[in-house]
């Protein structure tokens, strides 16, 4: 449904991003995930039509951006990183513009508004004038706006930033409930919003794809090495030395007395061997499990890893 | 066509629910108001005092000593209310980040500025509307001609839109409302000084200043005369400028 192809912007010889290139289907949720400045929002608003790129190529349902971008703008929603309200008008007034601006017909336009304000719970403040909402209230009227139009394509950028956290739980919910129906491509730097929405992430840093790739698919390629965390019942110093002679194993900390982290090399497998060395040694055993990176590890790694090369 | 009533529809909703229109079309009533008053009653001296030593008013043109100068009043009074009008146009949506709802809009970019020219038009349309009823206390004591009268509107109105167009351009420049009005007005004033330079200059660039001159062609409507080179001017002056304001922010989208 999206095609992105050798995808490159620059802002006078500042290259925001670089080579871009991915792919993604109908009915898809993706998630952009970078950090700050990362060109997730550049990227964006060339998928949306409002910036041309420097170079390369975006076809979306087979019309290209630069060529065909009126035809593009009515089959996408897109909520910008400032989600772009008139302060001084009111929701159902604002709502029914951007229905008309993106080609509603007037006598459905009533019925479109209507069917948004229900599905962003905005019924209470539909009659308020934007200005005076709260910042949750004109972020959901911000995607509200995207959807107006029930277009296939919504491109969400950033859209539970500056939200607390109950506002947050809503947005997600609301996404959620439209990735049912909608393809749907959102950014963030909020690592467990992308966990919890998407299926396929694709990382950007520095202008660059680091990652793209479902996020199982990402944990297992990402755990490099493994860890393992290990609780004892009868403590003593002996423990760390022992564990650390083991072959396999690059590190040991303790964190609290006796609870250990083991980081090993990956496909080990020294359980085994550590279940033994506890019989033996008669430390008491109470707790022996591999854990899995977060998210939020994959990131930090790529993020860093990304930087460390020259 | 559709889209472009539906931007300036919105437009002239903010322009309404906002109190800058409001006190925009006081002060433009206000000051044109006491002009006119002012006109009017040296005017009526000038009568009372030809009556007295010729017997007869004869000679004294209302057409003349009333309408013409209120005209140019009214000329000089847009020059300082639109920029006011014209300034938010681009500048606010940029300034607001609301311009990308209207850039990811299935719309083109001309629908927007001709939909916000309208707008604007409309609504200073409506402020010299207001304005009217000097001409129309006129008709009811005395017996204007109205040839003159209507060319004057047309020509006012000319005019309005080249400082509309002007306007916007300053508008699409920049994200600050005040350096949008600063840069209008002086576009607007240097345009309708801009004859001056013709004593320096020499003959044939001297022709082209006078032609360039904004006033030099309002002077033909005032008279009563609706010449083709006139009406030329105008509507290219408005197609340039608006020209002009696309350039800009179609370039601006690259950067």
């Amino acid at each position: 449904m999206i095609e992105v192809e050798q995808l490159s912007k620059s802002y006078g010889p500042r290259e925001a991003i670089k080579n871009l290139s991915f792919q993604i289907e109908k009915g898809e949720v993706v998630g952009f995930l970078g950090p700050n400045g990362a060109g997730k929002s550049t990227t964006m608003n060339i998928l949306s039509c409002i910036m041309p790129a420097s170079s390369g190529s975006v076809k979306i349902c087979g019309f290209d951006v630069f060529e065909q971008a009126l035809e593009i703008r009515k089959i996408i929603g897109y909520l910008p990183e400032t989600p772009p309200l008139y302060s001084d008008m009111v929701v159902y007034d604002y709502l029914a513009f951007a229905a008309r601006l993106r080609h509603v017909p007037l006598k459905n336009t009533q019925s479109a508004v209507e069917k948004v304000i229900e599905k962003c719970s905005l019924k209470e403040a539909s009659d308020r004038i934007i200005g005076r909402l709260s910042k949750g209230y004109q972020q959901r009227v911000g995607i509200a706006q995207a959807m107006v139009h029930n277009p296939d394509i919504l491109i969400l950028d950033e859209p539970t930033i500056g939200l607390d956290p109950i506002q947050i739980i809503e947005i997600r919910k609301l996404i959620q409930e439209l990735a049912l129906s909608h393809t749907i491509i959102l950014s963030s730097h909020i690592l467990p919003e992308i966990t919890q929405i998407c299926k396929r992430v694709i990382i950007i840093s520095d202008g660059q794809i680091a990652a793209v790739d479902s996020l199982d698919a990402l944990t297992t390629r990402l755990r490099k090495g493994e860890r393992l965390v290990l609780n004892v019942r009868r403590n003593n110093s002996e423990i760390l030395e022992k564990l650390r002679a083991l072959k396999k194993v690059n590190a040991v900390t303790e964190h609290q007395p006796a609870n250990y982290t083991i980081d090993c090399e990956p496909n080990a497998d020294i359980q085994d061997e550590i279940a033994q060395l506890s019989l033996n040694n008669q430390w008491g055993i109470v707790e022996l499990k591999p854990v899995s990176m977060t998210l939020e590890d994959i990131f930090l790694k790529l993020t860093l890893e990304e930087s460390e090369v020259p | 066509m559709k889209n472009i009533w539906i931007i300036a529809k919105k437009d002239l909703g903010s322009f309404f629910s906002s109190p800058v229109f409001y006190s925009l079309t006081s002060v433009f009533l206000i000051l044109n108001g006491f002009i006119f008053f002012n006109i009017l009653n040296f005017f009526s001296l000038q009568s009372f005092q030809a009556q007295q030593m010729r017997g007869g008013g004869m000679g004294l043109n209302l057409n003349e000593m009333v309408i013409e100068p209120s005209f140019h009043n009214m000329a000089v009074i847009l020059l300082l209310i639109i920029p006011l009008v014209t300034m938010r146009s681009f500048a606010e949506e940029k300034k607001s980040k609301t311009f990308a709802l209207l850039l990811s809009s299935p719309i083109h970019l001309i629908e927007i500025i001709v939909g916000k020219f309208l707008a604007c038009m409309i609504v200073i349309g409506l402020m010299i509307l207001l304005s009217s009823y000097s001409t129309g206390y006129l008709m009811l004591v005395g017996n204007p001609e109205m040839g003159p009268v209507i060319t004057g509107y047309l020509g006012i109105l000319l005019m309005t839109g080249c400082y509309v167009s002007m306007g916007l351009f300053a508008s699409s420049l920049t994200d600050n409302q005040i350096i949008a009005a600063v840069i209008s007005f002086g576009l607007a004033l240097f345009m309708w000084i801009i004859g001056w330079g013709a004593q320096a200059s020499g003959s044939g660039l001297g022709q082209l200043l006078e032609y360039l001159s904004l006033i030099t062609h309002l002077e033909h409507f005032l008279k009563g005369l609706i010449s083709s080179s006139d009406l030329v001017y105008y509507l290219s002056f408005i197609l340039f400028g608006l020209f002009l304001t696309y350039r800009v922010l179609e370039s601006s989208r690259w950067r």
